[in-house]
């Protein structure tokens, strides 16, 4: 059923096109524009901006015998409907013709402009939208060019601020209702709502309600035209300035394509990225903000030994001197990617040590937000750090130094004091830190390594549904900062007493492809991820709960 | 293959040299009895034409406002990245609180501006203009990257005839909005 293939007629030309499409997507599907607002992929129909009009005819039956009437050519005779239809609203069927560019269209795709240009406001110049507003674009490309209205315009409530995260524009509101079917549909609750009626009706919140939601700034993204816009990135900067980085969302297991938004070395905010294996077109909240962590004063600067700053190199040879002493334990954290993970195995191998990891689990939220709350856990176990779901904190590791069987250990990120460790066992081991950001551990550690963030590297995370995803580097990382990859490989190459070259992310994927079997086919990997083989796995027991695109019992 | 040009030879009155060295002469003679194009700068200042492109300075309009909302086309625009914008929201107490935005900075640094005048042809609100001011100079680099206070001081105020801000908020209070 998902295969069938109808044959529609669009513009004149035959295309072979997915049965119980709609009109809309069966013209996408085959590069044919058909601009729309109200529409939305992944919400309900609501037809309601009357944007994508076109002409469709299905091909005529005569009434008494129900058979298909042809011309005198023998080609089917069309009958065409009298007024132009939706196209969101309308399915394709056998032989439909579509009409898209003819003038009558084009003249109703004028009209409609011009009718929601009538009481939109003219502030582009102030509106955060603007660079990325359909609105904008169509009246571009469809519109007439000029108005014709004279009389004032409608004035509507502005600058209202919803939970806190979201302000409203009413005047700008082109009544679309995406926001009030997104938050219907997908959060379960209503929040906005259309109130009066005929051109005075706008877009309200529902008063006295708390309509606070981790999932409410999808309609920010959701909105076409400037009428919902974020707080936290109102006027900070023109969206044709950002440069955009795909990437993917580190705040938790569920893997959410995203895409980064930087100026100059500087990520003004975060939005999601279709993928409808994973998150569909939405995200969290939460996510948006995750890169507030590393704008944070307290980011490890330069490299220190013994609390004294020093040049990098030099820490990384020290490093690999006390590395060499032997009774070695190694941190390592689910945040790292699954290259940094492979390399850390083998570093582990080279010098002997044991690896010690802890799960950061949250509540789940049976949506986009699951329970372990770091990106990459499988990549532990298809890397072979883990075998085993790893405990809440570091006590495994106390004890192993108490008795005197760990001298150093190599810590990644994890904060030692806050997960279990005791002051008198951080002072009996050699503590190396490395990691982006200062903390607990970091002024007393004997030798601090300053690594990069998620967002100045590239690398891959495998989700809860052991999906492959690959995150890009959207800002230049600050001086006197290592890569995971390059550090690894660095005290790897001397250890194993190899020549010394930084290899990229997809080097150390070829590398992996070739020692795990899993991860054969992930050397490139697509834009919307690669599925990976988990069957290994199935008795290991995962705290994440049935979710978007997840469940438990697939495993 | 070379070609060979034939090079004629002087005459009498060419070979004298006294013949062009009168005529150059004349004109020399000619052009001490007419007025002088020469001018005594900094002494005399020179009149610019009509639509002459100077430093690019901001400008108020007659009520006093700030007529800016920071765009950043203008900072889009320049080809030679002269201008930085860092955008802000007007206060509420503001009585142009309703405009929503105006720029929490404004920097052009003058060493890199090449007076082309595309940021004023860009401005959606006449706010950017080229003035009269060619002489920009300093003592340091940095006092050349002029900032929002200079600008305005340099700009003053610009009369703007069409008052369109001034127009929504007399339609917001005619139709009983809530601006």
């Amino acid at each position: 059923m998902e295969n069938e293939k109808v044959t529609v007629n669009i513009n004149g030309c035959n295309y072979e096109v997915g049965a119980g499409l709609n009109v809309l997507e069966a013209c996408r599907s085959v590069g044919v524009e058909v601009p729309f607002f109200c529409y939305h992929p992944k919400l309900k129909v609501a037809g309601s901006c009357r944007m994508c009009l076109v002409t469709i005819g299905t091909p005529a039956r005569d009434r008494a015998t129900g058979e298909l009437l042809k011309k005198e050519d023998g080609s089917p005779e069309i009958s065409w409907m009298p007024k132009p239809a939706i196209a969101c609203g309308t399915k394709v069927s056998q032989n439909m013709h579509v009409v898209t560019d003819s003038e009558f269209i084009k003249s109703c795709r004028e009209s409609v402009l011009e009718f929601l240009l009538l009481n939109h406001p003219l502030d582009c110049p102030i509106c955060d939208k603007a660079g990325e507003c359909k609105l904008q674009e169509y009246a571009n490309t469809f519109g007439r060019g000029e108005s014709r209205y004279i009389e004032n315009k409608n004035v509507k409530p502005k600058k209202v601020m919803v939970a806190g995260k979201i302000m409203m524009d009413s005047q700008r509101c082109i009544e679309c209702s995406r926001c009030i079917r997104f938050c219907r549909e997908f959060i379960g609750r209503s929040t906005f709502s259309f109130t009066k009626r005929g051109s005075k009706t706008e877009i309200s919140v529902y008063p006295n309600s708390d309509n606070d939601s981790n999932y409410l700034l999808n309609v920010v993204d959701g909105c076409p035209v400037g009428a919902l816009t974020e707080k936290a990135f109102r006027f900070k900067m023109r969206t044709w300035f950002l440069k955009v980085t795909d990437s993917i969302c580190g705040e938790s297991s569920a893997g959410i394509n995203v895409r980064v938004w930087s100026r100059n070395g500087k990520i003004y905010r975060i939005t999601p990225r279709r993928n409808d294996a994973v998150n569909d077109m939405w995200m969290t909240d939460s996510g948006r903000y995750i890169h507030y962590r590393f704008e944070a004063k307290n980011r490890m600067s330069v490299a220190r030994i013994d609390s004294s700053p020093c040049d990098l190199g030099y820490a990384a040879e020290r490093c690999l001197e006390i590395l060499k002493l032997g009774k070695v334990a190694i941190v390592a954290n689910a945040w790292q990617s699954v290259e940094e993970m492979f390399l850390m195995k083998r570093l582990a191998d080279a010098c002997g040590a044991k690896i010690y990891m802890i799960s950061h689990v949250g509540a789940d939220d049976g949506k986009l937000l699951s329970a372990d709350r770091t990106p990459n856990m499988r990549g532990a176990f298809l890397t072979g750090l883990l075998d085993s779901y790893p405990p809440k904190d570091f006590k495994g590791l106390g004890a192993a130094i108490d008795a005197g069987e760990v001298g150093t250990v190599l810590c990644f990120r994890e904060d030692l004091k806050d997960f279990g460790l005791e002051q008198k066992q951080l002072k009996a081991a050699n503590i190396i830190y490395c990691g982006a950001l200062e903390n607990n551990i970091s002024a007393s550690a004997k030798i601090c390594i300053p690594l990069r963030t998620e967002f100045e590297k590239n690398g891959s995370w495998v989700n809860r549904q052991f999906r492959i995803q690959k995150f890009n580097m959207a800002v230049q990382a600050p001086e006197n900062t290592f890569a995971d990859i390059d550090f690894l490989s660095f005290l790897l190459s001397e250890l194993e007493g190899s020549h010394f070259d930084a290899p990229s992310a997809e080097d150390v994927r070829a590398e992996m492809a070739k020692s795990i079997v899993a991860m054969k086919d992930a050397v490139h990997i697509p834009a919307s991820g690669l599925p990976l083989d988990s069957s290994q796995f199935a008795s290991v027991d995962f705290p994440e709960e049935d979710a978007m695109h997840y469940s438990r019992q697939k495993k | 293959m070379a070609i060979v040009v034939e090079r004629k030879k002087l005459g009498f009155f060419e070979r004298l040299y006294l013949p062009q060295i009168i005529s150059g002469l004349w004109i020399t003679l000619k052009n001490i009895f007419r007025p002088r194009v020469t001018l005594e700068y900094p002494d005399q200042a020179p009149v610019l034409p009509v639509g002459y492109r100077g430093a690019p300075t901001l400008v108020k309009d007659s009520e006093g406002r700030e007529k800016c909302v920071s765009c950043q086309l203008c900072e889009f625009v320049c080809p030679s990245k002269a201008i930085t914008v860092t955008p802000g929201e007007i206060p509420a107490d503001s009585q142009y609180a309703f405009i929503e935005k105006a720029p929490a900075e404004f920097k052009i640094d003058m060493l890199r501006c090449i007076y082309c005048g595309l940021c004023e042809e860009a401005c959606p609100e006449r706010a950017i203009v080229l003035q009269n001011n060619f002489s920009i100079n300093g003592a340091s680099r940095a006092e050349l990257i002029y900032n929002k206070t200079k600008l305005y001081a340099e700009g003053g105020v610009l009369p703007d005839k069409i008052m369109k801000w001034k127009r929504v908020k007399d339609n917001a209070e005619l139709e009983g909005g809530s601006h």
